[in-house]
């Protein structure tokens, strides 16, 4: 971590503005995603789109960020999609954010800061006081990025085990 | 964590709270209520590794020279001791399932200590104390108010 580059730290809401993720936007979401992850899921992000961007649009959440003087459909700057989830494992409902992206040439500028901000907006206005994630906990990048934005370890931990064949 | 470690953490908060400026070990001593003697030692780590300038003469002390959105906690405690000791099996060869199975639930606690002290930088701890102070601070209006 040492070595990293010194980040922004600048004001994140004027190097982006979010929006709503609209259908003409579906292809730049799925191929920056694929861009990061290194892998096509071909149909995933229509069908995310569809249950995220199109129903129950009071608690569900799939937004993206691109420049503030974007007129047109300029590129996205990246997205983050999240909604309310309520009693799962007894827990009160609480927004969940499970998808998230920054352009890699755009990073460090806080457009990832103002995603996460947009999100928490919209959860809050939707009645709800605590937000989850979940990160692989090798990836230092993610880790830093959600501690930075406040987040700690929730009162849950993952576990998980092989089952045999 | 170790006394030093943690002293180490103390004083880079401190000092990175505000770069321009100079601190004393006997200040940082008596605030977190350790002897310079140890607090001295400390900062002659932390400046080795560049974290902390030393500035002489009347006045002097130390002052922050590192980056603070990118030093992390393990970072500053990787100076002054191995995390991982606590996940190491003496001898691979020698050891019962008893010893492999505790090693196992080490390793684990470990992995999760050190993805957690990875993460945190020191600028993520002050601004965890910035927003302590302001709940602290709303606390005690509210009680006021009663
Ligand atoms: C995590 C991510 C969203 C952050 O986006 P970003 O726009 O670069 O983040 P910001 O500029 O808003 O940074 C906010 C804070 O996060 C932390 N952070 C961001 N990048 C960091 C880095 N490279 N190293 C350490 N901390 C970092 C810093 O604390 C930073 O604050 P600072 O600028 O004051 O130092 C982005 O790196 C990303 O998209 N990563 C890949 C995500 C991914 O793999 N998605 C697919 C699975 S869902």
């Amino acid at each position: 971590m040492s070595e990293k580059q010194s980040g922004s730290g600048g004001t994140p809401a004027r190097k982006a503005i979010t929006r709503r993720a609209e259908a003409a936007d579906l292809e730049a979401v799925a191929a920056l995603d694929e861009r990061v992850t290194g892998a096509a899921k071909p149909g995933y992000w229509q069908d995310i789109f569809e249950r995220y961007a199109t129903r129950r649009l009071d608690e569900r959440f799939f937004l993206v960020a691109e420049a503030p003087a974007a007129k047109s459909k300029g590129p996205i700057l990246g997205f983050i999609v999240g909604e309310v989830r309520g009693w799962e494992f007894g827990s009160e409902p609480c927004g969940w954010i499970f998808a998230f992206s920054v352009e890699p040439g755009t990073r460090e500028q806080g457009i990832g800061e103002t995603l996460f901000q947009a999100i928490s907006e919209r959860f809050r206005a939707a009645g709800i006081s605590t937000m989850r994630t979940m990160v692989a906990r090798q990836n230092q990048l993610h880790m830093a990025f959600f501690r930075s934005e406040g987040m700690m370890a929730g009162p849950y931990l993952q576990l998980e085990k092989e089952l045999d064949d | 964590m170790q006394k030093s470690s943690r002293l180490a953490i103390y004083a880079l908060i401190e000092l990175a709270a505000d770069p321009e400026r100079q601190v004393s070990v006997s200040e940082i001593g008596e605030k977190y209520r350790v002897s310079a003697h140890h607090l001295a030692k400390v900062m002659h780590t932390l400046g080795r590794a560049g974290l902390v300038r030393s500035i002489r003469g009347v006045g002097g002390g130390y002052s922050f020279s590192g980056n603070a959105r990118r030093t992390t906690l393990l970072d500053v405690i990787n100076l002054f001791e191995d995390m991982s000791s606590d996940c190491k099996l003496t001898d691979r060869d020698a050891a019962t399932a008893a010893e492999w199975a505790l090693f196992d639930v080490s390793c684990e606690i470990n992995d999760i200590a050190r993805a957690t002290l990875g993460s945190i930088t020191l600028s993520t701890m002050l601004k965890q104390i910035e927003r302590h102070k302001k709940s602290a601070m709303a606390r005690t209006s509210e009680s006021e108010m009663a």
